[in-house]
């Protein structure tokens, strides 16, 4: 029997405790900040070919939320899956999607991930793993719970992971893909990034009890996190996904974070109170993670401007690249909308230095890729 | 050759394929140690265990949306709403999920919606209806509807092997009413191939499932020369096979057992009047449930869905026409 429910609620919400000491190696911290430099200035030049009006339609972007997308995908193995939403640019580029691809889709050129078929961050790359979202929230959330079914089925110890705002925790599906993966304990991690608002919407207007406080209704861990601490991040992360390999089941992680864009370029967020934009500047991931490795972990200034001004040249040489892709032949429109066969999701680039060395444990040892079937 | 109910060929070519195919699963409400609604699964889950016919919470999108995750990873789950008119429940993820996942990221979605639908049975407005047209509102989807039991087998069998997302609409007023030889062992019908199922001369009645056995008994009790052809896919559609009864007969009316507005009718009617208007020599007609809710009460009912008599009428106005 590999499908075993859980019958009662076996941990209570808990804080994360950041443990990363032997995990990460200064490699993989270099690699955290680039990816979240590699998001904040692809999506600043997307802003710009916005306002230059080469973008149809608007522009969305996850600027501030940088830690949480990035921090969650370094975690993953190359077998892993992942559903990525509209503010996780960062785990597109850990998987191994490249900044010019990002570009070319939201100006709906030939050379965009989707081949102009679909807008913006509505991609994922099948050959790296990874489904592209849609519009309706948290719909991903169920996807990802299929896949991790399909995976505890075949007694594989993989993971998929995935991502929605605390806007979405309102909405039914939710409900249904918590109870689900929490009645088989399915291998899925959901990653909750609570931004304070849904569109203008504040937390206030939008739930009553905090939602990671409902994880322990649907008989899994919620554990809240610091979004704008990438190894946080990181850490809760990897936690919750050695859980679900070992089968122990799914783990809602709410990275509290704040939306320091509108909802889309269209948005002049003049419901923000400018206070608390003040607060959060003073929480920037990047600046803050580039001041954590000069202090803690003997990054040089000249390093860190090194590894700034490399994602620099990669996003300008991308954006160039992007404007040359032409634009898609409309004789395409109507191609692709069936498929003649079926092609299974490829595996996602894995830089995190554990997946370098095989998968063998480190750190802490706790990961162990058991069979799902002996664990449940 | 083995005679069968059109309710026991759909379990048969179920259990055919999860016998040949380790991939396929049910998943659905009450389909497990109960054998769902209409025991299409009956006995399944002592053969297949009960992974392979997973019982899942009453929650439609969460099966349409799991489906679709466990599709997308190599699974080929066979989803059983309960009753048709449920499929609103889980509409979001089927429509805007597993339709698009192809056309937008090149995913392919092989998954199957078992649909058991239509009314005659004083089912009521939420257990009676005949949703086929919404599908037909989204590209992406494939859309089945078997009149007989060989094709409810070869149907359900082809719809699990197909790498798109296919909507199967088992017609619950044929489950024990239609009886048929069905080829044993493996058995697949191509969808998007319409069959003609009686040969005429005079009109062609173009019908799907439950219209299909009505069509055929009007036929016989007019004693005329009618050619019925079956749909059976109504996503793809056959539209040489269409073409080819419209200009054969001249005549043609079109019978389902939906609503009439922006139906299959409506949509077969246009293709006619656009590639065989010189063909033609009479008004295409429609035989349709008018545009109402299903209605509980007998009496109301049968006002409502096509009868056999109204069958007969109309095949008679349009020879005489």
């Amino acid at each position: 029997m590999k499908l075993e429910n859980a019958s009662v609620a076996r941990e209570p919400s808990r804080e994360a405790e950041p443990d990363t000491g032997e995990l990460l190696t200064r490699r993989d911290r270099s690699l955290l900040l680039r990816y979240m430099l590699l998001m904040r200035l692809s999506e600043e030049r997307g802003l710009t070919l916005y306002r230059q009006g080469k973008v149809p339609g608007s522009f969305y972007d996850g600027c501030g939320q940088e830690a949480i997308s990035v921090g969650a995908a370094f975690v993953l193995a190359p077998q892993d899956r992942a559903c990525i939403l509209h503010r996780d640019l960062g785990a597109h580029f850990v998987r191994g999607v490249t900044p010019d691809r990002y570009l070319a889709n939201y100006m709906g050129r030939s050379g965009g991930v989707t081949g102009g078929k679909d807008g913006n961050v509505h991609f994922g790359d099948r050959e790296l793993g990874c489904v592209g979202m849609v519009s309706m929230l948290p719909d991903m959330a169920l996807v990802a719970t299929g896949q991790a079914l399909a995976f505890k089925m075949r007694g594989e110890p993989r993971v998929a992971l995935t991502f929605f705002g605390e806007g979405s925790t309102a909405n039914g599906q939710w409900h249904e893909a918590m109870n689900f993966a929490g009645l088989h304990r399915l291998p899925v991690v959901f990653v909750l990034e609570n931004n304070r608002f849904a569109y203008s919407t504040p937390n206030d207007l939008e739930y009553a009890v905090d939602p990671v406080e409902r994880a322990r209704g649907y008989g899994f861990p919620g554990v809240a996190v610091d979004g704008n601490d990438v190894e946080a991040v990181f850490d809760a992360t990897r936690q919750a996904a050695d859980r679900a390999r070992e089968g122990e089941g799914p783990t809602l992680i709410e990275a509290h974070t704040m939306r320091m864009h509108g909802h889309g370029a269209h948005d002049d967020m003049s419901y923000v109170p400018p206070e608390l934009f003040e607060e959060w500047k003073q929480r920037d991931p990047i600046e803050r993670y580039t001041r954590i490795l000069a202090e803690h972990h003997g990054f040089s200034r000249d390093e860190l401007d090194a590894i700034r001004s490399e994602c620099e040249r990669e996003v300008a040489d991308a954006a160039e690249k992007a404007l040359a892709s032409p634009m898609p032949d409309p004789d395409t429109a109507a191609e692709g909308v069936y498929a003649d066969r079926f092609e299974p999701l490829g595996d996602g680039h894995a830089p995190w230095s554990r997946w370098a060395e095989g998968g063998k444990p480190h750190g802490n040892g706790r990961f162990r890729p058991a069979d799902a079937k002996e664990a449940a | 050759m083995s005679e069968m109910t059109y309710l026991e060929a759909i379990s048969d070519g179920l259990r055919e394929e999860m016998r040949r195919d380790e991939s396929v699963f049910c998943l659905g409400e009450d389909i497990g140690q109960f054998g769902g609604a209409f025991k299409v699964t009956a006995g399944f889950i002592e053969e297949f265990g009960a992974d392979r016919v997973l019982d899942t919470p009453l929650a439609e999108n969460l099966i349409i949306g799991a489906a679709t995750g466990a599709a997308i990873e190599g699974m080929k789950p066979v989803c059983e709403m309960q009753f048709a008119d449920f499929i609103s429940c889980g509409f979001d993820q089927l429509v805007n999920v597993a339709a698009k996942m192809h056309y937008r990221q090149g995913v392919a979605v092989p998954m199957v919606v078992r649909l058991p639908s239509g009314g005659g049975f004083s089912g009521g407005p939420f257990h009676s209806q005949n949703p086929e047209a919404w599908f037909l509102q989204a590209p992406g989807l494939k859309v089945v509807a078997p009149s007989s039991a060989a094709d409810a087998k070869g149907l359900i069998s082809a719809a699990i092997r197909d790498p798109n997302p296919v909507c199967f609409l088992e017609h619950k007023g044929l489950y024990r009413h239609v009886r048929g030889e069905v080829p044993e062992g493996e058995y697949v019908v191509p969808i998007g191939e319409a069959q003609v199922v009686r040969e005429g001369e005079e009109l062609s009645v173009i019908a799907y499932g439950s219209a299909v056995p009505l069509a055929i008994e009007a036929a016989e009790q007019l004693d005329e020369s009618i050619e019925v052809l079956d749909l059976r896919s109504l996503s793809p559609l056959d539209t040489d096979a269409i073409l080819a009864t419209a200009r054969k007969t001249g005549k043609v009316l079109v019978a389902h057992e939906a609503t009439q507005s922006c139906g299959m009718g409506g949509e077969v009617a246009a293709l006619i009047s656009e590639h065989c208007f010189e063909d033609l020599d009479a008004p295409v007609r429609r035989l349709t449930a008018p545009d109402v809710p299903i209605p509980f009460s007998p009496p109301l009912e049968q006002r409502i869905l096509p009868q056999l008599d109204d069958m007969k009428e109309v095949c008679r106005e349009l020879i005489a026409y």
